[in-house]
């Protein structure tokens, strides 16, 4: 009832797993499979190792969080032993026992969320993790790291010309990440698509800034970061509505989802699919919990979930008089 | 939860590279239980509380040698208690064994069971007696066992050798702090003596967000996270696990342990 066909990947459940978020190590994108996520993320990998800025790296506001970890990543290269364990763990609790790796069209997809500062490292990546992955998310948004994510995502010819050379060394569905922090979001949508993006996942998160009262210091290490959870959902939805209707790909909306309804909302304002970050904070049964309300909420409506999709669109005023 | 601003109210030198900050504030927690240490402009480093306002600090890196060198009247921000702690045991009797500044949550633990009436064993290891970590609060509280790697004071040899000699089964509750080759020690005796479900170990692992989001401390093969699922397991949960082989470092590549 639930189960997705977006850019040629199969979901069970249109909830995906944010980049970011509990996907440093294959075990743990594995435990986050088993607890019903539609698809996973993994935190964003490029070329080199990087340790990120120092603690404290992230703010806990009492809604939603600001965080500046500074693309920590093991490298590519040492991931590919983390995504082969994610497969292992990610297909049953009884991991233990099982044997041997199942084969990658089995069992939840894995998207590779990538970073690079250059076409050709973008392009290194993609070639070598190609077999390894189910597709590829382009961090073309990280709000914090110079030279990386938002800083080449604002720009619409750089943000055609990556996607455009990563298509080219790949078959497999290629989703492009953007940044709200530009003038306008659908221009780099656009650039996107015509560079040959499956797909854009919208939104990553606001730049933001937390500073302790008590001493004057900025709390972030990088002292600013991205801010994510529920303060940012009207704007996603906002982002998400305009992509739609600009457009011809499908829209993956991400951006402070915490409930069903958030997930309907989401989707009703033109995503296929969505991702959901901050809040696992609160627990994992949340893939769950959302599913249910969502099947629930169809099932009372009598409807399914394409028809859902961008209804937004087709109601409402024109507010004029 | 933000940075809470404390002050420091008192310093205690514990040994030559151990040190106790007292702070003005007071923080309701289980033993166990962590603060992440926010040394403003340097770094924010997790640490065990050795009580409901203290913290003891080894000096190892560049955050704990500025926590070293705190004054009274100095402030730092905190965020805790954070982690689960070790789960509470109200009869029989216990096992505590810690080994270097693994004693630090021990110290609060040994005390609040001894409080609610339950007899407590204590091995601490050390390297000399110099570094010996609190003795005094343990011997209030329990009947301790010495060991240390120099035996200047009680065993000569590691807390381990300690811990093989004692009958285990007529504890029940084990738990352990401490180098994780240590833990992993008495986590195959345990196995041997098929008693590893009445054990907890407390880990010790990178932190990154320190409230289990960004899935840095993560441990194979389960995905339990350090800073949140943990710090403490039972140790059932770290049987054919990578307790005792390897971690991750700050860039989350696995490192030898």
């Amino acid at each position: 009832m639930l189960s997705v066909e977006i850019t040629g990947i199969r979901l069970e459940n249109p909830l995906i797993l944010a980049a970011g978020i509990l996907g440093s190590t294959g075990a743990s994108l594995g435990r986050v499979a088993r607890a019903g996520a539609g698809a996973v993320v993994t935190k964003s990998l490029g070329v080199v190792p990087r340790p990120g800025y120092r603690n404290p790296c992230i703010v806990q506001l009492d809604h939603g969080f600001i965080n500046a970890v500074g693309l920590q990543n093991p490298s590519y290269k040492h991931f590919m032993d983390e995504i082969e364990i994610a497969r292992k763990v990610g297909i049953s609790s009884n991991f233990k026992e099982s044997g041997g790796f199942p084969d990658i069209r089995s069992g939840t997809p894995i998207m590779a969320s990538i970073f690079g500062g250059t076409p050709e490292e973008f392009e290194e990546i993609v070639t070598a993790m190609s077999g390894h992955v189910n597709g590829f998310e382009l961090n073309l948004s990280c709000p914090h790291a110079e030279g990386y994510g938002a800083e080449i995502g604002g720009d619409t010819m750089i943000v055609e010309d990556v996607t455009r050379a990563v298509k080219n060394v790949t078959d497999l569905p290629l989703w492009v990440k953007l940044t709200p922090n530009v003038r306008d979001i659908t221009t780099i949508g656009l650039a996107a698509q015509k560079g040959g993006a499956d797909a854009v996942v919208a939104i990553n998160t606001l730049r933001a800034m937390a500073i302790d009262v008590e001493s004057g210091h900025p709390i972030l290490s990088n002292r600013f970061g991205g801010l994510s959870g529920a303060p940012i959902k009207p704007v996603a939805v906002k982002a998400v509505y305009d992509l739609y209707k600009t457009l011809d790909i499908p829209i993956i909306g991400v951006g402070g989802i915490s409930s069903w309804e958030d997930a309907v909302e989401m989707m009703m304002a033109g995503a296929s699919a969505v991702e959901i970050g901050s809040a696992v904070y609160t627990g994992l049964e949340l893939f769950e919990e959302i599913c249910d309300g969502i099947s629930k909420y169809l099932e009372r409506k009598n409807m399914g979930l394409d028809e859902i999709v961008g209804i937004a669109h087709r109601k409402g005023g024109t507010g004029k008089r | 939860m933000k940075p809470s601003s404390v002050e420091v109210t008192g310093v205690v030198k514990e040994t030559a590279r151990v040190t106790t900050l007292y702070f003005d504030k007071n923080f309701s927690f289980n033993p166990g239980q962590f603060a992440m240490i926010w040394v403003r402009g340097v770094d924010e480093v997790p640490m065990a509380l050795s009580s409901r306002n203290s913290i003891t600090i080894e000096r190892v890196g560049d955050a704990t040698e500025h926590l070293s060198e705190l004054a009274t009247g100095d402030s730092l921000g905190v965020r805790a208690p954070l982690g689960n702690g070790f789960s509470p045991c109200t009869s029989g009797n216990l096992l505590m064994v810690g080994g270097g500044v693994g004693s630090v949550p021990l110290a609060p633990l040994a005390e609040l069971a001894s409080q609610r009436g339950l007899r407590v064993t204590t091995l601490i290891g050390a390297r000399s007696r110099e570094e010996l970590l609190f003795r005094d609060r343990f011997e209030c509280v329990s009947d301790v066992k010495i060991s240390t790697d120099d035996g200047t004071i009680g065993y000569h040899g590691f807390v381990t050798d300690l811990f093989k000699q004692e009958e285990l089964d007529r504890f029940n509750r084990i738990y352990v702090c401490g180098p994780e080759l240590m833990m992993a020690t008495c986590l195959n005796v345990l196995r041997e003596e098929c008693l590893v479900s009445h054990s907890e170990f407390s880990l010790n692992r990178y932190f990154k967000c320190g409230i289990g989001t960004c899935g840095s401390c993560c441990i194979d093969p389960e995905g339990l996270r350090v800073c949140r699922d943990g710090p403490v397991f039972n140790g059932d949960r770290l049987v054919e696990s990578e307790f005792g082989l390897y971690k991750r470092d700050e860039y989350g590549i696995k490192t030898r342990i």
